[in-house]
């Protein structure tokens, strides 16, 4: 036999490898086919709308949402504002929170507690948003009312306490997967330069995975953007401007899921929901695409 | 009782001979600057090394051979108490630097920027040429610029790495070839400016030449510090170590004046067997 001729068999090893190829292939493909799909039947929903009756300038900065009225007029602003309010503040506590966490877990939490922190973490991270709406509508509103003196205990404090913590549980988990993709022969080599374990966190670890981190923090954005019930429940769902924490506010996610069933196929109240779809997508994707461009110019540097 | 020292210093002749550039030869004379006794290694209760007593002296290098696992990574990593990275690892016995014993140190920070760690493989730390050098000075505290790039300057020269790197500090050290990044940790152990210096199996990822060179430094580092090199080549001891200790199995077979093993002058027939190639 011509030696040759092994080089060219197509034996078992080689079809498995090529299906193997194929199938990762069309996995891959169908989640951004999926994507681009939803983004376009958003898109398709809403344009009529976007391009019929919608007055942008209305949109943006008016807060006069009144779908139902008869002369109805669709100011988005407070809704923008309500979601911008509630994941600013949810952030605000719980990115320190998750990242003190994941810290704690990653770098000095050693065997049992570790692994028992690990299982809490992701326990946590398992409870539906309706039990934390729950939460915030039967423990959270009458602490607040109780501790702040004020007569509503519905509000951006509420909703955003009770986001930061869902958000905290899958920041944190990100995280420490960032923290623990840090070799542990850095952490060696920091400390054999007498660098103390803190010293080594801060100008070793941490710097090292900055880029997992960041995404762990844009992923608790995007949990804060794209919540829908918890919020709905604990932020008191009422069209405002807040200019205290303890104020109510209504959220972009909230607003689509009360009104979007009460709605006509094609009305323009159906086509105001879906636009407010469609400034969602728009506000997660340029917050990943900035957040990309960032974490490659540190890596250039 | 000190083990192996050469026939000149157990005469007693060693005084300390000091040059203009340094010490030239090891100290004999005075107190030891490591002092290992009844030193025994386990993990999770399997023992690496037993019962290791041996001294090391100011101002020479010190030489381990031996094949593979035979403890000598282990006995270099208690020295400076990195052992407290690895819950499994029992060390027994007592080390003493500078007549102290090491775990009474309680700032085990400040013990271990006294002594500089080469690892077999080089670890670069995730940052620039620059910053890895300075790494351990400004942990010191130094904070200006330009006291900053002299040490850098200094510790990359000795390293014999700065006329390939002066152009590229800003990048990372990890683009660096393997045996610029072996020397990039060299210059860094240097930036601790250590009195001891520990160097493990340094050469495996550098080319012959770059080898010599960086044995032109150790020799030249002498006259400053205490060098205790790790090392599976035997020529490297014979060139570089004024003693040199076997360790087999996780036992110390021999140890004495480099000259005397490789002349055939050994308490134990399997060091002869294992400088000459025969077994290991
Ligand atoms: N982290 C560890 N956990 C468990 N056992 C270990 C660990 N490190 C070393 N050992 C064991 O200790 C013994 C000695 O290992 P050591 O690394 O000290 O040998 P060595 O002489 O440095 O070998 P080499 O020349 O291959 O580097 C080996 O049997 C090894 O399996
Ligand atoms: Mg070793």
């Amino acid at each position: 036999m011509d030696p040759r001729d092994a080089m060219d068999r197509r034996d078992l090893a080689w079809y498995v490898d090529r299906v193997a190829q194929a199938l990762v292939f069309v996995g891959g493909i169908s989640a951004i086919i999926f994507i681009l799909g939803i983004f376009v039947f958003v898109t398709k929903e809403g344009l009529d709308f976007v391009l019929g009756s919608l007055n942008l300038g209305e949109f943006f900065t008016s807060i006069a949402w009144r779908p139902t009225s008869n002369n109805p007029t669709y100011g988005a602003l407070a809704l923008m504002v309500g979601t911008a309010s509630v994941t600013g503040f949810a952030m605000l506590f719980s990115v320190p929170l998750s990242l003190g966490a994941a810290l704690y877990i990653g770098e000095f939490a050693t065997g049992k507690t570790r692994e028992a922190l690990k299982i809490l973490v992701e326990m946590l991270a398992a409870i539906p948003s309706v039990v934390w709406g729950f939460v915030g509508m039967s423990i959270m509103n009458p602490l607040i009312i109780e501790t702040f003196d004020v007569p509503v205990g519905l509000g951006v404090l509420n909703a955003g306490l009770i986001l930061g913590l869902m958000a905290a549980p899958i920041m944190t988990t990100i995280a420490e997967d960032a923290l623990k993709a840090v070799p542990d022969t850095y952490r060696e080599a920091a400390e054999a330069l007498g660098a103390t374990r803190w010293e080594v966190i801060l100008k070793v670890v941490i710097p090292a995975s900055k880029n997992g981190l960041l995404a762990a923090v844009l992923l608790g954005v995007g949990r804060g953007f794209g919540e829908t019930m918890a919020v709905l429940m604990a932020s008191g769902h009422a069209i405002n401007l807040p200019t205290s924490p303890f104020d109510s506010v209504r959220a972009l996610t909230a607003t689509i899921a009360a009104e979007l069933g009460d709605t006509v196929y094609g009305s323009s109240h159906y086509g105001a929901l879906f636009t407010l779809g469609i400034f969602l997508f728009l506000v997660t994707f340029i917050v990943n695409l900035t957040a990309d461009v960032v974490v490659r110019g540190i890596r250039k540097k | 009782m000190v083990d192996g020292l050469p026939a000149s210093a157990t005469a007693g002749v060693l005084a300390a001979a000091t040059t203009a550039g340094g010490v030239a030869s090891p100290l004999y004379g005075e107190p030891p600057i490591i002092e290992v006794r009844d030193l025994t290694i386990s993990y999770d209760g399997q023992p690496a090394l037993r019962d290791i007593s041996l001294d090391i002296f100011r101002h020479e290098i010190f030489g381990i051979i031996g094949p593979a696992n035979s403890g000598k990574t282990s006995f270099l990593r208690t020295l400076n108490r990195m052992d407290g990275f690895n819950p499994g690892m029992d060390v027994r016995g007592s080390i003493r630097l500078n007549g102290k014993d090491i775990n009474d140190w309680r700032n085990v920070y400040a013990l271990r920027s006294r002594i500089g760690v080469v690892f077999p493989l080089p670890v670069g730390l995730p940052l620039t040429v620059y910053d890895n050098v300075a790494f351990s000075p400004r942990l010191r505290g130094i904070r200006r610029k330009a006291d900053l790039d002299e040490v850098v300057e200094r510790c990359l020269t000795r390293a014999a790495l700065w006329d390939e790197v002066k152009d590229r500090l800003d990048s990372l050290g990890s683009l660096l070839s393997g045996g610029q990044q072996q020397r990039l940790t060299i210059a860094r152990a240097l930036s601790q400016e250590p009195e001891l210096l520990l160097l493990d199996e340094f050469s495996i990822a550098v080319d012959p030449v770059t080898t010599m060179r960086i044995e032109d430094v150790l020799r030249e580092l002498r006259s400053e510090l205490t060098i205790v090199l790790v090392t599976n080549l035997v020529q490297q001891a014979r060139r570089l170590a004024d003693r040199t200790a076997f360790f087999l199995m996780g036992e110390m077979v021999d140890i004495g004046a480099t000259e005397d093993l490789f002349e055939g002058r050994v308490r134990d027939e399997r060091t002869t067997g294992y400088i000459e190639g025969r077994f290991g």
